[in-house]
């Protein structure tokens, strides 16, 4: 029940991204987040947090995981939750993102979740809409609940971040993922490394105070955690790789190459897996090493987290305006 | 008891490590044993075969960075064998082979088919280069790290330059990856459409369709620009103008990983060479200007220029005897390197950085063992009179096809003897 108050946990009433979040703000997430794993467990997952608000699910791309994370995260908390399925929408028809944004504005949603195409979207959709906004995944920008799901996972498993070294490897260059990953790893203390061929890489990635390799071997020495990220063959306009047969051979992850990391690393990958280009099944499946349920297990935990932390924002802007 | 071989008062040049001094050399079990001033001056080698040279230069067997052949595919042009046979009579030890053969080498049972049938069939090593991209095509990267797995030296579309900045970039950029070597033919591709000559006052006396020879320059400027872009290891395969080198030199000061060659006919030939339309002197790209010629002479003197190349090509009689503007370009050169090269001494150039351009510098480029007279290396060597002087007859050449530019032309200075792994793969006379 808001009425109690609780203590606010975001300077902001968006989560746009990682960036611009404090360390001590993502701790708080991840405190409240591990008490949400324990309500996720246990028989009756619901609870009326969120009662009488309404939160809108605005997936501009395919998605499986997030958006039904979402929406599971919105209804255990109590939310009335609608998913708007752009397909059928009047996007469909040409209408423009801040058009869309008006429409909804007016059906004054409390929390609006979006994914898009384009790098910004969150950002300006937030500027337009008097609701607070969650970005799911903007372009190769940021996708800032999966850096705290995974967060979370690490955490659970290993205790901290310090001196941890999480090495993440593939298409770093069109993710989202790595892009809020390595963000939030960075400022947590991890010792970050990307790991991919250098098409792969984007310019300056030595700038956000990670190590940049380019060959399994190097990258993985000694990693406490191996992320693998998918190989976006879709959003590649012209070849970056020249196969995937070539690209498993030198960073696939197999057995041989997991090798090089720390005896017992673990690996994880956001979803959706391409086996037998980045992974090998025989990784995936094993449930010693692999963190990828988990991460779908931690993934709603995170966003009940995030949709808490908001909604005491959103109860502190209702109550400057009842005093003004 | 293993193979030896002594070779006594002979004049070593090892560009590798600068030594230019009168001395012996043991080969052993096929490599370099023992190598030395005082070496068998107190006692006579005792050895099975010993080769007196009588002042005779031995030095490295030639490494040339660019040849053709017809294998796969155009088989009755040129075989590995038959390449590998006039390689041996020009002193060359080692072949680097062009992927631009039907099919074109771009997949890594195509490198592993090559060196098979190098093995069976070649007197001297061959090292395979791939394509860069597929079919030659300039679209779509080839598989360059299982490519240099199966045994790749070097990535290179021929002469096609990749016209797709956007493609060359990926290539050039995952090429870095593995810090492998690509290679780039340097002629603007609009520009140099349909063209056979260099545009020119001559060019316009003989009404051949011509490109202008900044076609080149235009290139090498695009692609040094990538280059500082990308950390890709760039070799230009065979420039020709002076306006390309300058652009490199620039370039090599400011610490660019760029390297380039020159071919032998660009050494010794400028545009009337061509004369009235003969075609065994249409190359490509097209002989240049004399001013540009003498550039590239100095280049190799000044060691701007980092290796000289056959760019031996074999056309045949269906290929060549057509009018100029249609007929093919290309010349086979692997018996000519050494006596061109050798010319360049003969008109005041060292002798060491000469030798150099065509040993050391390009094995080290491809990443080959060879092409240094250092103990334990292969003893891949060449023996010759620098100075003997001899006439060119394309109708003694060694390799099967003999569209030579250089036919009647008088050089000095070519192989007498020439070893691959300690095995001698030729003697003159």
């Amino acid at each position: 029940m808001t009425s109690a108050n609780p203590l606010p946990i975001l300077k902001s009433s968006h989560l746009l991204g990682i960036e611009g979040l404090s360390p001590e703000e993502v701790t708080a997430l991840l405190d409240l987040a591990d008490t949400y794993v324990d309500q996720s467990q246990a028989a009756d997952k619901k609870t009326a947090l969120l009662k009488g608000r309404t939160l809108i699910n605005l997936f501009f791309e395919a998605s499986t995981r997030t958006q039904s994370s979402f929406e599971l995260a919105g209804k255990r908390l109590g939310a009335d939750v609608m998913n708007m399925a752009v397909k059928n929408s009047s996007v469909a028809k040409g209408e423009t993102l801040i058009d869309t944004a008006s429409t909804l504005n007016a059906m004054r949603p409390d929390i609006l979740v979006v994914r898009h195409e384009n790098a910004g979207a969150a950002e300006l959709l937030s500027r337009k809409l008097s609701c607070s906004v969650i970005n799911a995944g903007d372009g190769a920008h940021e996708h800032p609940t999966q850096a705290l799901l995974d967060a979370l996972t690490i955490r659970r498993r290993l205790g901290g971040f310090e001196n941890r070294i999480v090495a993440i490897c593939g298409d770093i260059f069109h993710s989202r993922v790595a892009r809020s990953n390595l963000r939030l790893l960075a400022m947590m203390g991890a010792r970050v490394r990307l790991v991919a061929p250098r098409p792969l890489l984007p310019a300056d990635a030595d700038r956000f105070g990670v190590e940049v390799c380019t060959d399994m071997k190097t990258g993985l020495k000694d990693a406490d955690i191996v992320m693998m990220l998918r190989l976006q063959l879709e959003r590649m306009g012209g070849a970056f790789i020249p196969s995937s047969r070539e690209y498993f051979r030198f960073y696939g992850l197999d057995r041989e190459k997991l090798a090089y990391a720390k005896p017992g690393a673990l690996v994880m990958h956001p979803g959706p897996m391409n086996r037998g280009v980045e992974i090998s099944s025989d990784i995936a499946d094993d449930v010693e090493v692999s963190l990828i349920s988990e991460q779908v297990e931690m993934g709603v935990a995170a966003r009940m987290a995030v949709l808490d932390a908001l909604s005491r924002s959103i109860a502190r802007k209702s109550d400057s305006r009842g005093h003004a | 008891m293993s193979r030896r071989i002594a070779f006594k008062n002979v004049r070593l040049i090892d560009p590798a490590s600068g030594l230019d001094v009168k001395g012996g050399l043991l080969v052993e079990n096929g490599r370099i044993a023992d190598i030395g001033p005082r070496l068998f001056n107190d006692a006579e080698p005792n050895d099975p075969e010993v080769i007196d040279a009588r002042g005779l230069v031995l030095a490295p067997g030639l490494v040339d960075a660019c040849v053709h052949t017809g294998e796969p595919g155009a088989e009755h042009r040129e075989t590995l064998a038959s390449a590998s046979e006039a390689a041996a009579a020009g002193g060359v030890t080692t072949i680097a082979v062009m992927p631009s053969t039907n099919p074109v080498i771009d997949e890594p049972s195509l490198v592993d088919f090559l060196l098979r049938r190098a093995a069976a069939t070649a007197k001297v090593r061959v090292a395979p280069v791939a394509a860069l991209t597929k079919g030659l095509a300039g679209e779509t990267m080839t598989e360059i790290g299982l490519l240099r797995e199966a045994g790749a030296v070097a990535f290179y579309d021929c002469e096609r330059t990749v016209a797709n900045a956007r493609v060359l970039r990926r290539a050039m950029s995952y090429a870095a990856t593995f810090d492998a070597l690509v290679m780039a033919h340097a002629e603007e591709p609009e520009l140099t459409a349909g063209t056979a000559a260099t545009e020119s006052e001559f060019s316009t006396r003989l009404g051949l369709p011509a490109a202008p020879a900044i076609a080149e320059a235009m290139i090498v400027a695009r692609d040094i620009a990538l280059v500082e872009l990308t950390g890709a290891r760039y070799h230009f395969a065979q420039i020709s103008t002076r306006a390309a080198l300058a652009l490199i030199v620039a370039a090599k000061a400011r610490g660019v990983r760029v390297t380039c060659g020159v071919a032998a006919h660009h050494l010794a030939l400028n545009e009337l060479d061509v004369g009235a339309y003969y075609t065994f002197r249409k190359v490509k790209p097209p002989l240049r200007s004399e001013t540009d010629r003498a550039a590239m002479a100095d280049g190799v003197a000044r060691g701007d220029i980092d290796i000289i190349v056959s760019s031996h090509e074999p056309q045949g009689a269906d290929t060549k005897r057509q009018p100029f503007a249609v007929a093919a370009a290309g010349t086979v050169g692997l018996e000519t390197l050494l006596p061109i090269a050798l010319s360049l001494h003969h008109n005041g150039a060292d002798l060491m950085t000469v030798l150099k351009a065509v040993t050391a510098t390009p094995a080290r480029l491809l990443g080959l063992a060879g092409g240094t007279l250092a103990k334990g290396a292969p003893a891949d060597l060449v023996l010759f009179d620098a100075d003997e002087p001899f006439v060119v007859e394309a109708d003694k050449l060694h390799s099967r096809a003999r569209n030579t530019a250089f036919d009647g032309r008088r050089l000095q200075g070519r192989a007498r003897m020439t070893f691959v792994g300690g095995e001698c793969v030729f003697k003159r006379g």
